[in-house]
C-alpha cells in the first residue's frame, strides 16, 4: 500500500519536473527558433547559447509583484493560472514514453487526457472573466468558442483511432503500431488501420492540436494586435509565467498525443530497437513544426477559424468516422 | 465574411482602443461602440502628440523651420522636406542645380521605399505574422545606412536646403544604391511568396473594408487608399514637380478598394520607386549641388504660394502666405494621413474588430503626422 503511494508520489514529481522543464526550455527553443527564422541571434547572453535564460526569466517573474486589478474576482483571478498549469501536468501522468517509462498507465488514458484538456479552456474563461477587462473578456470568449469548436473534430478523429485499435489504453494503441513504419496509424492500408483516410485524420488532428493549444495561426485568444495580450492582459509576475508554462506544457501534451495516436509512439521507423529516444525525437520534431508554423503564418480570423471547424473539419471527421466504421465491419 | 448581426442599442459597450493599444502604432485613440465583436460606431480621437508645427512655422524663420518637416512623419521624412524646399524656392525664385534636384528625387524615393517597407512589416504584424517585419527592417536598414552616410541622420533628416543640398553624394553611395536595387527586387519576390500569396493573408484582406471612389473623394483620401479604390491620381504625374517628368514610371491602380488592393498598391509602388532611383542614377548629371545665386536672408515676397508633393503617405500640401517678413504669415500643412484616417470612422461600421484593425493597418497611419 505504502509502496503504491510512494510510486504515485514519484510519478507525480517526475511528471511535474518533466512538464516544468519542458515548458521552460520550450520557451527558450521557441525564442531561438524564432530568432533563427527571423535572422537575428535571439537570447544568447546568459549562459552558453542563452541556456540560462529560462531560469533567470523565472527568477525575474517571481521577484515581481502580483498585481490584482481593482474590482477583480480575487479567488478566480488567482485560481486561473493554477488551473492552466495543473491539467497539463496531470495529463503527463498517463503518457507512455516507452514500454517501461510511464508514470501510471490506465486503460482509459485517452479519455483522461481529453478530460483534462477540456479543463484548460476553463482557466482561460476564469482569467478573462475575473480580470474585469474588456479585452480579456473578449479574448476568453473567443478562446472558449474556439476550444469547443476544435475539441469536437479532435475527439471524433481520436474515436477513429480508438475504433481501429479497439482500446483506449495509450500503451495498447502504440503496441499495435509496432513492427515497421508502415504499421503506424498515419499510413493507410498497411498495419491494422486499413483506412485510406488516415493521413487526413492526422492532418485534422494536427490542425486541431494547433487550435486547441492556442498556437498561431489560431492564437485568437491572445491576438496581441487586437486584444492587447488577450486573457492574460492583467496578469504579471508568476501568474503570467504559469499561463506561459501551461501553454507550452499543453503543446508537449498535444505533440505526445499526436505521436502516440498516429506516429507509432516509441517505435523506431527503421526496425531498430524501439525506445524513449524515438518518442522524444518525434515529439520534438512536432514541436519544431509548431514553432515553424507560428513564425511563418499570419493569424486567421475568428470567423475563418470557426468556419474551418464547423463547416470543414467536423463534417470531414464525421465522414472519416463513418468510413472507418464501415471498413472495420467489412474486414 | 459573415454579415453583421442586427444590433440592439442596449447590448453595446464602449471599447477604448488606444492611445496605448498595440494596433494603433502610436498615440491614436479610437472609441469604439461594440456589440460583441462587431463595431457599431467608432470615433477616432486625435491630438495626443500635437506639437504645433504650424504655429512654429509662423514664428520660425524659413531655414529654422527646415528641420520641423522631418519631425512630422518620422518614416518618410524627406518627402515632406522636399515639399517645403520646393515651395520656398518657388516663392523666392531660387534656381536649383539639376544635380541637386536629381539627388533629391533619389533620396525621396529611397525614403519612400524605407517607409513602405516599415509599413509592410507593421501591417503584417497587425495580422499576426511577426517574421516579415524583421525581414522588412533588414532591407530598410540598407536604405537607412545609405541615407545616414550622406545626410548624417537615420530618421529625421535635414538634408535639403533652399537652393540645393547639404552635401554631395560620393561614389560609395552610388555603388550602394546600385547594389541595393537588385537586392530589393529579390526581397520583393520573397515577400510575394511568403506573404502576398499566403492563403490566410489573402483571406483576411480580400473584400475587407471596400472603399468606394466617392468615399475617398469625400474625405480627400490620397496615396494607396485612393489608388486602391480606382482613383488614378499621383501628384508626381498629375501635377509634376521637380524632375519627375524625366522618369518613366507607372502609377499602380487597383479597383477593388479592399485592404488587399491597398496592400498591392504599396508593394507595387516599391517597385516603381526602384525604377525611378535606377533611372535617376543613370541620368545623374554632374555639377554643383547648391545654387550659386541665393539670397543671404530668405524672405518670401508677399503672396500666397502652394506646393503639393507625393509623399509615402499620400499627397502632402503645403501653403505659405507671406507678408514679406522673415517668417511666414501663415504656413498650412495638409497632411495626407489626416484625411486618410478620417475614413476609418465611417468605413469600419459593422465590421469585426479584427478586420477593422487590419483595415486601420492598411491605411498606413503615422500618428505624429496626423497630429502635427
Amino acid at each position: 500500500m505504502s509502496l503504491t503511494l510512494l510510486n504515485v508520489i514519484a510519478a507525480v514529481v517526475i511528471a511535474v519536473g518533466f512538464a516544468a522543464l519542458n515548458a521552460a526550455y520550450l520557451v527558450w527553443a521557441e525564442r531561438r527558433g524564432a530568432a533563427r527564422i527571423q535572422r537575428r541571434p535571439g537570447p544568447n547572453i546568459n549562459g552558453p547559447l542563452g541556456l540560462l535564460q529560462p531560469p533567470l526569466d523565472g527568477i525575474k517573474l517571481m521577484a515581481k509583484q502580483l498585481t490584482i486589478p481593482g474590482g477583480a474576482d480575487r479567488a478566480l483571478f488567482i485560481a486561473a493560472p493554477v488551473l492552466a498549469m495543473f491539467p497539463a501536468i496531470m495529463s503527463f501522468v498517463t503518457i507512455p514514453f516507452s514500454e517501461t517509462i510511464v508514470a501510471r498507465n490506465m486503460n482509459v488514458g485517452v479519455l483522461m487526457i481529453f478530460a483534462f484538456a477540456a479543463m484548460g479552456s476553463m482557466s482561460l474563461l476564469f482569467a478573462g472573466w475575473s480580470s474585469r477587462n474588456k479585452y480579456a473578456m473578449m479574448s476568453s470568449i473567443r478562446a472558449v468558442s474556439q476550444a469547443v469548436a476544435y475539441e469536437i473534430p479532435m475527439l471524433i478523429t481520436t474515436i477513429t483511432v480508438v475504433m481501429i485499435s479497439g482500446s483506449m489504453d495509450l500503451m495498447e494503441i502504440v503496441r499495435q503500431q509496432s513492427g515497421s513504419i508502415l504499421h503506424w496509424n498515419i499510413f493507410p492500408i498497411f498495419g491494422n488501420s486499413h483506412n485510406l483516410l488516415m493521413p487526413f485524420s492526422f492532418l485534422i488532428f494536427f490542425t486541431c492540436t494547433l487550435a486547441e493549444t492556442n498556437r498561431a495561426p489560431f492564437d485568437l485568444g491572445e491576438a496581441e494586435s487586437e486584444l492587447v495580450a488577450g486573457f492574460h492582459t492583467e496578469y504579471g509576475s508568476m501568474g503570467f509565467g504559469l499561463f506561459f508554462m501551461g501553454e507550452y506544457a499543453n503543446i508537449v501534451i498535444g505533440a505526445c498525443l499526436t505521436t502516440i495516436l498516429f506516429l507509432g509512439g516509441w517505435n523506431c521507423p527503421f526496425g531498430l530497437f524501439p525506445g524513449v529516444w524515438w518518442f522524444l525525437l518525434k515529439i520534438y520534431l512536432l514541436i519544431a513544426t509548431f514553432i515553424w508554423i507560428r513564425w511563418t503564418f499570419p493569424r486567421t480570423t475568428i470567423y475563418g477559424l470557426l468556419n474551418l471547424s464547423w463547416k470543414i473539419l467536423i463534417p470531414l471527421s464525421l465522414f472519416n468516422l463513418l468510413f472507418t466504421a464501415g471498413l472495420l465491419k467489412v474486414f | 465574411m459573415n454579415s453583421p448581426i442586427q444590433l440592439q442599442p442596449d447590448e453595446t459597450f464602449i471599447l477604448n482602443v488606444g492611445p496605448q493599444h498595440p494596433a494603433t502604432h502610436g498615440v491614436l485613440r479610437v472609441k469604439m461602440e461594440m456589440s460583441g465583436e462587431y463595431i457599431v460606431s467608432a470615433e477616432t480621437v486625435i491630438g495626443y502628440i500635437h506639437r504645433m508645427h504650424e504655429k512654429m512655422g509662423e514664428i520660425k524663420t524659413y531655414p529654422q523651420f527646415l528641420m520641423n518637416l522631418s519631425r512630422m512623419d518620422y518614416l518618410g521624412a524627406l518627402g515632406y522636406s522636399h515639399g517645403h524646399v520646393l515651395l520656398v524656392e518657388k516663392a523666392c525664385a531660387i534656381e536649383v542645380p539639376e544635380r541637386a534636384e536629381y539627388l533629391r528625387v533619389v533620396m525621396v524615393e529611397l525614403n519612400r521605399i524605407a517607409s513602405h517597407l516599415f509599413w509592410f512589416g507593421a501591417f503584417v504584424m497587425d495580422l499576426g505574422g511577426f517574421t516579415p517585419l524583421m525581414y522588412a527592417l533588414q532591407d530598410r536598414e540598407h536604405i537607412l545606412d545609405m541615407l545616414e552616410a550622406v545626410t548624417g541622420s537615420r530618421l529625421t533628416y535635414c538634408y535639403f536646403r533652399f537652393g540645393g543640398l547639404y552635401n554631395d553624394v560620393d561614389d560609395q553611395f552610388i555603388t550602394a544604391a546600385r547594389t541595393f536595387i537588385p537586392r530589393m527586387r529579390k526581397s520583393l519576390k520573397k515577400y510575394r511568396r511568403l506573404v502576398t500569396d499566403n492563403v490566410i493573408f489573402r483571406k483576411r484582406l480580400t473584400g475587407i473594408a471596400p472603399l468606394s471612389p466617392e468615399m475617398c473623394r469625400k474625405y480627400g483620401a490620397s496615396s494607396a487608399v485612393a489608388r486602391g479604390s480606382g482613383i488614378n491620381f499621383d501628384v508626381r504625374r498629375n501635377e509634376p514637380y521637380s524632375v519627375y517628368p524625366e522618369f518613366d514610371f507607372d502609377v499602380p491602380v487597383f479597383h477593388a478598394g479592399d485592404s488587399l488592393a491597398r496592400y498591392m498598391v504599396r508593394m507595387e509602388e516599391i517597385e516603381q520607386s526602384l525604377r525611378i532611383v535606377e533611372q535617376a542614377l543613370d541620368k545623374l548629371p554632374d555639377g554643383p549641388v547648391m545654387a550659386a545665386k541665393k539670397p543671404k536672408l530668405i524672405k518670401a515676397p508677399p503672396g500666397d504660394y502652394y506646393q503639393a508633393v507625393e509623399t509615402a503617405r499620400g499627397s502632402f500640401g503645403i501653403r505659405l502666405v507671406s507678408d514679406g517678413g522673415k517668417t511666414p504669415y501663415r504656413l498650412k500643412l495638409r497632411s495626407p494621413t489626416y484625411s486618410n484616417m478620417h475614413l476609418f470612422d465611417e468605413a469600419c461600421q459593422g465590421m469585426l474588430i479584427m478586420d477593422a484593425l487590419a483595415f486601420m493597418g492598411s491605411l498606413d497611419l503615422v500618428i505624429p503626422e496626423i497630429d502635427r
